[in-house]
């Protein structure tokens, strides 16, 4: 089938098999391979994106679901060479590790900072439940969205 | 893990989804949020040949007020319902219950409509929408007819839709004075789902008595049902320590209570009847 969407600003326009996952579709179709494949199950949000304005789990949407939409990836935070003030919280505040879960974290984060300007531990810790990571303990994770969300 | 081969259709109205239901019979199966029936086809628990993506279909997602009952159709989103204005004014017992549900990507992606055909049995709404005694409208080739709630569930991942319709909408009379409600739950600390969840609307009288009680209990059985020894127990006393503990002892009675490697059919029964003292005691409390 033929998908068409928006993604990080560029119109795509791509044939697909219908089954093939939005998170596969980004990485392999899209070559962005800033968005990563963790659980496989809707778990671990590692594969967090996007969709509209909303975070989604993208191992758990069809591309074809996507059609027609606006997405973004970790790829589309950064502008004119300049971090986001997320990107530039997880770096200052040293919010990862191995990094395999910190695209997932800051798309989520993305979301929750766009619903609330200045969310408190707790509200960060909340929005954060569908993003494990294994390293750091989430400490740091809390602290880098706080960062954040002073300097938005 | 990818789900196997099939076909994808997009419905535009609920007219071409039941056209297209109609036309692949069995073989086919309605898309809304993807939250639960993609995970199912992942692992082939489910494998259509047909997916009819219903998730665009506009206005199916909209919530108001109509005719002296509050409407929500069938695919407004966890987070919509949650975060819904005039929910929490009129229903907050509804947008409590939502905001329970999974996290915060779940949310954004799954629906009323999916979380209630899709029957499973640890799920949260079908305890808000029993108490609360919600009327489920489902169309079909035949047209559209409503349900209670308590004749939707019937078993496990069971309900009463047929193969040829879908649900377009649920609606619930406001809440009228003096009358309170909450939902309280034990979390599965992986998925979020319920181990128990109670949710109870209680309404008091002048004098203070309990004039209406209703609890549905989520996670305890294969169905979701109406704990109506707690209702019979409470209703026509004073709400007080003593009367909501006797009246919540009665939570499982009569039940089969599931068992699997989170939680023994005993302790599922014990969570019942505690979290029923703590959703009627919040109930009571926000009815005063
Ligand atoms: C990580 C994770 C955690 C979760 N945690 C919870 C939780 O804590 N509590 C909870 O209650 N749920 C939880 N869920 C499930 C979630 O709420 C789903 O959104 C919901 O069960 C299904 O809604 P959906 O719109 O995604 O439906 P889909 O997955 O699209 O569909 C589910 C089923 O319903 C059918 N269907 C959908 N819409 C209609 C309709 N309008 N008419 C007829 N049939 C229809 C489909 O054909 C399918 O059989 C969780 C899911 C995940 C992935
Ligand atoms: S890879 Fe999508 S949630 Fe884990
Ligand atoms: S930094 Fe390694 S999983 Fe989070």
């Amino acid at each position: 089938m033929r998908v068409s969407m928006i993604v990080n600003g560029e119109q795509r326009q791509d044939e697909v098999e219908d089954r093939l996952l939005l998170v596969h579709y980004l990485r392999e179709v899209a070559g962005l391979t800033g968005t990563h494949v963790g659980c496989e199950s809707s778990l671990c949000g590692a594969c967090t994106v996007l969709l509209d304005g909303r975070a989604v789990k993208s191992c758990t949407l069809l591309a074809v679901q996507a059609s027609g939409r606006r997405l973004v990836t970790v790829e589309g935070l950064a502008q004119n060479g300049r971090l986001h003030p997320l990107q530039e919280g997880f770096w200052e505040e040293h919010g990862l590790q191995c990094g395999f879960c910190t695209p997932g974290m800051i798309m989520a984060a993305h979301d929750l900072l766009s619903r609330m300007k200045h969310p408190s531990e707790a509200e960060i810790r909340r929005g954060l439940e569908g993003n494990l990571c294994r390293c750091t303990g989430y400490q740091h994770i809390v602290k880098a969205i706080e960062y954040a969300a002073q300097r938005l | 893990m990818y789900p196997g081969a099939f076909e994808y259709h997009r419905a535009d109205s609920v007219a071409q989804a039941l056209s297209l239901l109609g036309r692949f019979g069995e073989q086919a199966k309605l898309l809304a949020g993807g939250q639960s029936l993609l995970p199912m086809m992942k692992l082939r628990l489910a494998e259509p040949r047909h997916l009819i993506d219903i998730g665009g279909i506009a206005g199916l997602d909209a919530i108001n007020e109509q005719g002296g009952r509050i409407r929500i159709g069938a695919l407004a989103r966890h987070d919509a319902v949650a975060s819904s204005d005039l929910l929490r004014r009129r229903l907050p017992l509804l947008a409590e219950c939502a905001a329970e549900i999974g996290d915060l990507q779940v949310r954004n992606m799954g629906t009323l409509g999916g979380s209630l055909v899709h029957a499973d049995p640890g799920a949260d709404y079908p305890a808000a929408v029993l108490a609360l005694e919600g009327e489920i409208v489902v169309e079909g080739p035949g047209g559209r007819r409503t349900l209670k709630a308590e004749q939707f569930f019937l078993d496990l991942m069971t309900t009463a839709l047929k193969p040829a319709e879908m649900l377009v909408e649920v609606n619930f009379a406001p809440l009228s004075a003096r009358t309170g409600g909450a939902y309280v739950k034990h979390r599965q600390p992986a998925s979020g789902f319920a181990l128990v969840g109670v949710a109870a609307v209680v309404g008091l009288n002048q004098g203070g008595a309990v004039e209406r009680c209703r609890v549905g209990v989520t996670g305890l059985a294969a169905a979701p049902f109406r704990a109506l020894a707690v209702e019979q127990a409470l209703t026509g006393k004073t709400p007080d320590a003593r009367s909501l503990a006797d009246a919540a002892s009665h939570a499982a009675d009569g039940k089969d209570a599931l068992s699997d490697i989170h939680a023994s059919a005993d302790f599922r029964a014990e969570l019942a009847r505690v979290h029923t003292q703590r959703a009627l005691e919040k109930a009571v409390e926000r009815a005063r």
